[in-house]
């Protein structure tokens, strides 16, 4: 019996994933003749950390990110916004407009902001609710399907960041703006930023009813609204804090190249965030949500693509395999799979008991 | 029959094909207007309007199969990706693995039919959302054409002389021949992927208004559960829609491929969002069981008129179409919640 509460636990789904992924490197490793901690060796060179596992949990940031405000969203209304890498793109185009004072200006004063950094940032997280606060009262208010509404700005968005930046990439010169995807002392700050966002959700989870809310609304809309919820109030902020989580992460990924490239920023990044949703133990069916396990899904994801790369494939073929891994997933939460599963096992409990 | 019986049925009619209207009327809005301001552009020549359609061929299939997948309530958002993988297949096995044209046509057909298979079976048989199976099939499609290559391969006459002679053969109007600068009349022509899709859209037009596969489309789309009580096979209606929908995506693919003569990762990007834009456009309901090919078939013109107007305009930026194709299909999905809306009060 204790083996079976192993397998029911929430967690044990991302957990098998990232022993997975974890082995692959070893073997690999092994078979490359190198050590066979080579993957865990961290280092301090020119006063930062590095290292593989330091790469994965610096390059994983966005994701985690990005899950965080995924896993409210799919949980809440049982859809997914796939809007969230056209949001980061254009997050990122605004806030470097901003700082580098419309593009061209940046090449003639390289050493200073055209505004404060501060007013970018704002600027980017504001320009993030927005969007979120669009697609909230598309799904909340109009009663439309989340994913269908979300399309309008996975296309649109991107589109407007690159008329913001007039079709260039827009540089910003000074290097203050590259903190945010650089080091403070000597942690990766994308780290920092996660962990904070993180932690910073989590508590409100925990401290206020807010948590609860949400999964009652996911469970039953109806319901919830008769038991004294606002649940159309609870679905918008969901996509509101979606919203403003792609541009904390427009805002890291365009800080690590101190530019706004609006075409590659974010792209498929909303797999990555839907896959790290479902690789957690979450079902996309809304309701119930583990946000523990969506943050390690997320690093899971970032884990794969680093192996990838580490193994010598291609980035452009890595979608493949994503791809199948999401439909692998979600086949096995599917309800007919679940039965014949359930089926399987009865029946190997009549056999055991006739024996 | 009593008045009052046959008044609300004349009322429902008019909600449905008012959306229909609408478009048909913002066509034409769009159309004069463009004629009215760049009428020394050329517009108001009749190839402007062929060309429309000439460069629209592939994505009138895809809407089409489009318009059946969202009558069933459920969306393809895998066609763009799909299509660039029909393209590169079609250069890739001309060019390098020295297949013939119709037989690598063929191929594709059959590649279509295999990729709707697999998302129809996930859709309908293991009832997964197919938001969520065709976004995984757009990102393996698009992978699997980078596994294919990742060049930009373009198809000349050396490549299959077959094909190249397909693409380049045109189709004259015997009327409407405008004069050129040094004053030879040419006549207005378009392309075999023009006729195709025409083709495709009638065919498409009387599956929906006369079979039963057609009609159960809508009845599946209306209610799942009323359509079983009725007896209809709702899995295996879904299986067929999105067969259907790769099979025509994979049509349109080859119609796209016969315009752009060329194939790289990231060709038709984006042609998801347009097909979902003209079928919703034309009048399709997202939540199913509404629609019309034809509406569809206007929605891919008014698609088309706004980038020709961007394009005749040749000052605005690329990305306007893509904004204003978006704009559209916001107003015509809150349209369509408004309209959802007024109905439940009534009752």
């Amino acid at each position: 019996m204790t083996k079976k509460k192993i397998t029911q636990h929430p967690l044990f789904l991302p957990l098998v994933c990232v022993l997975l992924v974890l082995a692959v490197n070893v073997i690999y490793d092994i078979s490359q003749g190198n050590g066979i901690f080579n993957f865990f060796i961290t280092t301090i060179e020119n006063g930062v950390l590095q290292g593989r596992l330091i790469t994965i949990l610096n390059r994983g940031s966005e994701v985690a990110i990005l899950a965080i405000g995924m896993t409210l969203v799919v949980s809440a209304s049982a859809g997914t916004d796939i809007s969230v890498g056209s949001v980061m793109s254009l997050c990122a185009s605004f806030c470097c407009m901003l700082v580098a004072g419309y593009g061209v200006s940046a090449v003639s004063s390289p050493e200073e902001f055209s505004m404060p950094l501060i007013v970018g940032i704002l600027g980017a997280l504001l320009m993030g609710c927005l969007c979120g606060a669009f697609n909230g009262t598309l799904v909340a208010y109009l009663n439309i399907q989340p994913m269908v509404a979300t399309l309008i700005l996975w296309s649109a968005a991107r589109a407007i960041g690159l008329l913001l930046c007039n079709n260039l990439i827009v540089y910003v010169r000074v290097p203050e703006y590259g903190i945010f995807g650089g080091y403070i002392g000597f942690l990766p700050t994308p780290i920092l930023i996660a962990a904070v966002c993180i932690l910073a959700v989590s508590l409100v989870l925990k401290k206020t009813a807010m948590g609860m809310y949400i999964q009652s609304v996911g469970i039953n809309k109806k319901a919830s609204r008769i038991a004294g919820l606002n649940s159309r109030r609870i679905i918008f902020i969901c996509y509101l804090l979606c919203g403003l989580c792609a541009g904390i992460a427009g805002l890291v990924n365009s800080s690590r190249i101190t530019s706004a490239d609006s075409n590659n920023i974010g792209l498929n990044m909303e797999l990555d965030a839907i896959l790290a949703v479902a690789l957690g133990g979450n079902s996309l069916g809304g309701g119930k949500f583990n946000l523990a396990g969506s943050i390690i899904g997320a690093y899971t994801i970032q884990a794969i693509t680093t192996t990838m790369y580490n193994l010598g494939i291609s980035s452009a073929v890595t979608p493949v395999f994503k791809a199948v891994v999401v439909i692998v997933i979600v086949a096995i939460q599917a309800p007919p799979v679940r039965i014949w599963f359930q089926k399987l096992r009865a029946q190997n409990h009549k056999e055991v008991a006739r024996v | 029959m009593n008045p009052e019986n046959t008044l609300k049925q004349r009322k429902e009619i008019n909600g449905n094909t008012l959306l229909l209207l609408i478009t048909i009327v913002l066509f034409v809005v769009l159309y004069a207007g463009g004629c009215i301001a760049y009428s020394g552009k050329g517009f108001t020549n009749l190839q402007t309007f062929l060309n429309i359609l000439i460069s629209n061929a592939g994505l009138i299939c895809v809407a089409c199969g489009m318009t059946c997948v969202m009558l069933t309530g459920g969306i393809d958002i895998s066609v763009g990706s799909l299509v660039a993988l029909d393209c590169m297949l079609l250069a890739y096995g001309m060019g390098n693995w020295g297949i013939g044209a119709p037989a690598m046509c063929l191929i594709v057909l059959v590649v279509g039919l295999v990729f709707g298979f697999v998302q129809g079976f996930c859709v309908g048989y293991l009832q997964i959302q197919p938001f969520i199976v065709t976004m995984a099939g757009m990102f393996f499609a698009r992978g699997m054409t980078a596994v294919i290559s990742t060049d930009q391969l373009s198809i000349t006459a050396e490549t299959s002389q077959t094909f190249y002679d397909w693409a380049n053969f045109r189709i004259y109007l015997p009327f409407g021949g405008v004069a050129n600068r040094q004053g030879k009349i040419i006549m207005p022509y378009f392309r075999i992927g023009v006729v195709v899709a025409i083709l495709i859209l009638i065919l498409i037009f009387l599956v929906l208004r006369y079979t039963k596969f057609g009609r159960s489309l809508y009845a599946v789309g209306g209610s799942e559960q009323s359509a079983a009580m009725m007896g209809l096979d709702v899995k295996k209606t879904k299986l067929k829609a999105y067969v259907l929908s790769s099979f025509l995506c994979s049509i349109g693919g080859i119609c796209y491929c016969l315009n752009t003569q060329s194939a790289s990762v990231a060709q038709a990007s984006g042609l998801e969002m347009d097909a979902i834009a003209s079928s919703v456009i034309g009048g399709t309901l997202l939540t199913g069981g509404v629609g019309n090919v034809i509406g569809s078939f206007f929605g891919v013109l008014i698609n088309g008129t706004i980038s020709s107007i961007v394009q005749t305009n040749g000052k605005l930026a690329s990305a306007w179409p893509n904004i204003l194709t978006a704009a559209l299909l916001c107003f015509f999905i809150v349209l369509q919640s408004i309209f959802a809306f007024l109905k439940e009060k009534k009752k």
